[in-house]
């Protein structure tokens, strides 16, 4: 008994943690995966193990489609990310003079953090609208004549939001990677003759790759799972798969399928996860 | 020998009253070993770094070969440049990182082989090719740097306090090893470093440097035997710095009153009887007389201080006047208790005339 109280810290320091992941991650996923063997008989769900769900969702094409959807906005908000970010970031590791213009510039990136995320979708519902800032401007310009609709509820309107909302995650980890790297490096490849360009292609890209891999996670898993930017400015053909999720949960009223459709999207995120983590350990294992 | 950097009037100003390089001119010659000496943030660093193409001077020209290279970018100076703490490439092999430079000369993948190889041979670390930065040792990795940066048969090769990361033992180990590959290599060698020894072992010409000026330059020898002011004579070797008055003048010798005694000194510099000057003594250079040996140029003290070094005794001896100076005694081959002096022991010392430096002015506090 003594030896217990002694332990009340450690057990305290490393259960609430457990207790928490158990109750809030590990049954609801275990509930959810569940259900994603469960038989739908309207208006109930019964009890059963069969792959009729799993089966539905690779027979009836259009959930193949928005999950490959999915996946392309995905791709395109992370490689938008990256070109956007990684120039950023080398600017600021590398060119930026001045130690407070640095944090400011920083922190600009990194304070969206805190705004609502509703926020920052209805901002860029104000700009691409057709009554929003940017056909305002065209007009102003005098390019068009009137207001053009084709900037908004399409999937370019939610690359630019997708891309704008998670771009910080992008800028972090690459930021991070470059400040590590040792400026004198960079020196030694200009004394051994090569230029700034093939310095960037030789010695900074390929020491800040893991920065890059880490960034291109986060906002690849983000975009995948998210569904409100879609509802906003996604427009009729931008379903991405967690809208999806949230019909069958919702007005479909299909429990059992909403739930096989979480877990082939949580087994799609824990393969880049891991994925990238084999990758980030080689990296290192061979890096230093 | 022809002229192979030439710095004419180089400075480098960091801010309004902020001088790292205060209007440097020196040349140096094909094939010459030349240490810039002092300690940190005598601008040292900063001279090495412009030569490099890393900063730009904020004023003079820098002609490397009679080409004017003061603004052109690193990448574009046939110079190469071992770092601080090497900064070998981590992703890369030895091979890899020593062929880094070779890809845009334009050798062929044959040259670039022969080329690898023979200046991994130099080194002796031509079994190291396939390993990586982080599996070799401090001093393997110092070499590789090296091999590196004499791969391209640059004109000059830049040092940067090379020898400043390794253990004592390797560093001795080291300063021979390079020396020798400069000889063997015959390209000119520039190296930066605050530690003495390793600049009188390895130099043809050590630059001594204090402030962003140059405060003396020579041989190593010129250096120690003839240091033109305290700073040198304090920076070089171990120097007792004593309170002295001129007494008397006569061709070429000074006599000069010490407390308690005086000496012939053979001043550089002319001065005026009477003056404060301060006399500099090399703790080796001061023989402990044997009793009844005559001898010139003597003072007498007592022994305060014995601090046993291995290879002998250093003596601190008071003179009579008060002042303090120090003495080393060889031991013999056989140490016993009675080769170690009591304290308080009454003593006498000599000193070669020439052995006594004469810097103007009174000692510094």
């Amino acid at each position: 008994m003594r030896h217990f109280y002694r332990n009340i810290p450690a057990v305290l320091v490393l259960g609430i943690p457990f207790v928490w992941v158990v109750l809030f991650m590990l049954i609801p996923y275990g509930v959810i995966a569940t259900y994603s063997f469960w038989e739908k008989k309207y208006p109930v769900f019964i009890p059963a193990f069969q792959w009729g769900n799993y089966q539905m969702l690779l027979a009836d094409p259009q959930y193949i489609k928005v999950l490959l959807r999915t996946a392309k906005i995905s791709i395109l908000v992370s490689i938008a990310s990256f070109l956007i970010a990684y120039p950023f970031a080398y600017y600021l590791v590398y060119r930026c003079r001045s130690a407070r213009v640095r944090t400011w510039l920083y922190m600009a990136v990194v304070a969206p953090l805190w705004i609502s995320y509703l926020l920052r979708a209805y901002v860029w519902k104000t700009i691409l609208g057709t009554e929003g800032v940017l056909n305002s401007f065209l007009i102003w310009t005098g390019l068009v004549d009137t207001p053009s609709p084709i900037f908004l509820y399409n999937q370019f309107s939610m690359v630019v939001t997708l891309t704008y909302i998670f771009i910080p995650f992008m800028v972090m980890p690459i930021y991070t990677a470059l400040e590590k790297i040792p400026k004198n490096l960079i020196e030694a490849s200009a004394d051994l003759g090569l230029g700034p360009w093939r310095t960037l292609m030789k010695v900074t890209l390929p020491m800040s790759l893991p920065g890059v891999v880490a960034g291109f996670t986060l906002t690849f898993c983000l975009s995948f799972g998210d569904f409100v930017a879609p509802f906003l400015v996604g427009g009729p053909d931008g379903n991405l798969i967690a809208n999806v999720i949230t019909t069958q949960f919702g007005s479909a009223l299909n429990w059992p399928l909403g739930s096989a459709l979480s877990i082939v999207m949580l087994i799609v995120v824990l393969t880049i996860i891991s994925l990238s983590d084999r990758f980030e350990r080689r990296g290192t294992a061979g890096g230093h | 020998m022809a002229t192979i950097i030439e710095l004419d009037h180089i400075s480098k100003q960091y801010g309004p009253d902020i001088l790292g390089v205060d209007d440097i001119s020196l040349n140096v010659e094909d094939g010459e070993f030349v240490t810039l000496l002092g300690p940190s943030g005598c601008g040292k660093s900063t001279l090495l770094r412009m030569i490099g193409g890393f900063e730009e001077p904020t004023g003079g020209c820098i002609r490397l070969a009679g080409e004017d290279v003061t603004f052109s970018p690193p990448y574009r100076r046939a110079v190469n440049m071992v770092f601080q703490d090497y900064a070998l490439f981590p992703h890369m092999t030895v091979g890899d990182n020593v062929a880094y430079g070779l890809k845009l000369m334009g050798c062929s993948p044959r040259e670039i082989d022969t080329r690898v190889f023979d200046a991994l041979h130099l080194v002796g670390l031509y079994d190291k090719l396939k390993l990586y930065p982080h599996q070799l040792s401090g001093g393997q990795r110092q070499r590789i740097a090296l091999a590196r940066a004499i791969v391209r048969r640059p004109k000059v090769l830049l040092l940067d306090e090379p020898l400043s990361a390794l253990d004592a033992k390797l560093r001795e180990q080291m300063q021979t090893e390079l020396k020798q590959l400069q000889e063997k290599v015959g390209i000119t060698f520039i190296m930066v470093t605050h530690d003495q020894t390793e600049a009188l072992v390895m130099s043809d010409r050590i630059v001594v440097m204090e402030k962003g000026r140059i405060a003396q330059e020579g041989t190593p020898q010129q250096l120690y035997d003839h240091p033109a002011s305290r700073y040198v004579a304090n920076f070089i070797g171990t120097t007792t710095f004593l309170p002295g008055v001129t007494e008397s003048i006569s061709d070429g010798t000074t006599r000069i009153a010490i407390g308690g005694g005086a000496l012939d000194a053979v001043a550089d510099i002319a001065l005026p009887v009477g003056e404060a000057v301060t006399i500099g003594l090399r703790p080796e250079k001061v023989r402990l007389l044997e009793e009844g040996e005559a001898s010139t140029n003597t003072l007498s003290g007592k022994i305060c201080e014995v601090i046993y070094y291995g290879l002998g005794l250093r003596l601190g001896i008071e003179l009579a006047g008060g002042a303090r100076l120090y003495a080393d005694k060889l031991l013999p081959d056989t140490l016993s208790r009675s080769h170690v002096p009591p304290l308080g022991q009454p003593v006498r010392l000599a000193v070669q005339p020439h052995n006594v430096f004469v810097f103007p002015g009174e000692v510094e506090a």
